[in-house]
């Protein structure tokens, strides 16, 4: 059985900025992937290559199997199917709410992929539901607050119930209740088929959300492993950006040390 | 220091777009318009808009005013907010332009202003603009605060306009306040960064370099909701729901409304 992403050599620039640069990786089916790294080491840009919106200038990126190229996706015969199995929440929520009510915002996805009138009424009532925002149905996105506005979005691609879940940044700019409530969602996920990877910078909620983690840096994987083996891992956490060094003194004598948040507890 | 020209537009639009989202709530509330399917809120609406503008008499017009009035207070409209919000508003901008028929119109002289003579056709003239006017905008107004946009644009689609118009129409107003709560915080950030009072010509160059800015991102905010939609299966063609049910009391208003245009514009011959 073929991995679920493949991508092999892969290399992509944003006006002559390279964004990626020789990235290869595999996720399997099932698998629950952080992908970390410091800002501009090529997260976002992963993410949308898995998602098919954009495409590798330099070597190949294939889904189940199949090539995921921009000809192949101009195909409605793949393009559906793949959109139905792969949703991408996106870093901004502002971005993706277009819609001009929560109810209409949610039902987006399932009315482009031709549900019927009666499934999208019953589908998008009860995400509304499980994403305990069923009273702001009729408000629209704009007037929300940035963890209401992150809850409409996650719901806006749950509502079609997607194998494969991208996330991008899904707790960054939320405060605590609602950082928790994301990671508990995404918990939920736990057990079953379903694919999560999840990017982000946070270290503190890697453990709770990914069983893999992949550390970007400069555009390719500079490590792999267990969410312990990484997070346990200072001087690569260090060299990625990703912990800082914490200067404090005690009794007068001043000393440095790395700094991590982990989401129950803080560590020195 | 003191807001220049483009800041307080800007700001004074901020404040209207806010004031907007409030119009939600007079479209929440139980009246006339409200009761009726927002299919035939826009067409009896839009046929009154119509009505006035072919009447010729001031008369019909003014009728057609006195009608706008009625809908207006069995729809729980505050009358003050007409008022302000748009009489005022119109009659400042058509008064501009209606003004000169006064004094160049041919006819019977009623008053002279040196060496100009007011004639009553003038004044006819000059009134039958301004209040045509004030009730085609008054009636459009009523569709706009007595319907939340989202049913307009639902309303629209149901009459047949197409998806690509309606598409556009709803992310123009989706994104209209984001970017002008994006101009309003480039400029408070400005402003606490700045000392003292600048020079016109400094002015100008900082304005031209926002707008610049502003320009550069709204180009990149449509090129990521265009990738957002792509992600959600949007493929050119927007499927929406429609679940609008005609009723009998819609089939009634609409009759009404086809029965006031009918007369108007047969009376304003």
């Amino acid at each position: 059985m073929p991995p679920l992403f493949e991508l092999r050599d892969v290399c992509f620039d944003y006006d002559d900025v390279p964004a990626l640069s020789g990235l290869s990786l595999n996720i399997a089916q099932g698998e629950r992937v952080a992908l970390v790294g410091a800002n501009g080491s090529g997260k976002s840009t992963l993410l949308r290559l898995l998602d098919g919106l954009c495409f590798a200038s330099q070597g190949t990126v294939s889904f189940a199997g199949q090539p995921l190229t921009a000809e192949h996706l101009a195909d409605d015969g793949f393009a559906f199917p793949f959109r139905r199995r792969v949703a991408l929440v996106f870093q901004n929520p502002d971005v993706q709410l277009f819609n001009p009510t929560v109810f209409d915002e949610v039902a987006f996805a399932p009315l482009q992929l031709r549900w019927s009138k009666e499934k999208v009424l019953a589908k998008v009532s009860e995400t509304l539901e499980l994403m305990g925002i069923a009273h702001l149905r009729e408000r629209p996105p704009y007037r929300l607050s940035g963890g209401e506005k992150k809850r409409v979005a996650l719901a806006s691609v749950i509502v079609i119930d997607p194998e494969v879940l991208l996330l991008d940044e899904p707790t960054a700019t939320l405060d605590p209740r609602s950082q928790s409530q994301v990671i508990d969602l995404i918990q939920e996920w736990k057990g079953s088929s379903k694919t999560v990877i999840t990017a982000t910078h946070q270290l503190e909620i890697v453990e709770d959300i990914a069983e893999r983690v992949l550390v970007l840096e400069a555009g390719g994987v500079a490590a792999s492993g267990t969410s312990a083996e990484i997070l346990s891992n200072h001087e690569l956490l260090l060299r990625a950006n990703l912990v800082h060094a914490h200067r404090h003194s005690h009794g007068g004598v001043v000393h440095s040390h790395p700094h991590i948040h982990s989401h129950s507890e803080h560590e020195h | 220091m003191k807001r220049g020209f483009l800041e307080a537009t800007t700001l004074g639009f901020a404040h209207a777009l806010t004031r907007a989202m409030f119009a939600e709530q007079t479209a929440r509330q139980r009246g006339l318009l409200q009761s009726l399917d927002p299919r035939v809120r826009l067409l009896g609406l839009f046929m009154l808009v119509l009505a006035v503008t072919l009447s010729r008499k001031l008369s019909v017009v003014a009728g057609l005013f006195a009608l706008a009035l009625v809908i207006a207070v069995l729809s729980k409209v505050r009358i003050a907010t007409l008022a302000t919000r748009v009489w005022l508003v119109v009659l400042a901008f058509t008064g501009v332009i209606a003004l000169p028929a006064i004094f160049v119109t041919p006819g019977h002289p009623v008053a002279a202003l040196g060496p100009v003579t007011v004639t009553e056709q003038g004044l006819c003239t000059a009134a039958l603009l301004i209040l045509r006017v004030e009730t085609a905008v008054t009636f459009t107004t009523l569709l706009v605060l007595c319907t939340p946009w989202t049913h307009v644009l639902k309303a629209l689609r149901a009459l047949r306009l197409p998806k690509e118009a309606i598409t556009m129409l709803a992310m123009t107003h989706r994104y209209v306040f984001l970017l002008v709560e994006t101009a309003s915080q480039m400029f408070e950030s400005r402003r606490s960064r700045t000392v003292g009072t600048l020079k016109p010509a400094e002015q100008r160059h900082m304005a031209a370099r926002t707008a610049g800015v502003l320009l550069s991102k709204s180009i990149n905010l449509s090129n990521e909701v265009y990738l957002a939609m792509q992600s959600r299966g949007f493929r050119g063609d927007v499927h929406v729901l429609s679940d609008f049910h005609l009723t009998m009391w819609d089939y009634c208003g609409l009759l009404v409304f086809l029965l006031a245009e009918g007369i108007a514009v047969w009376m304003g011959r």
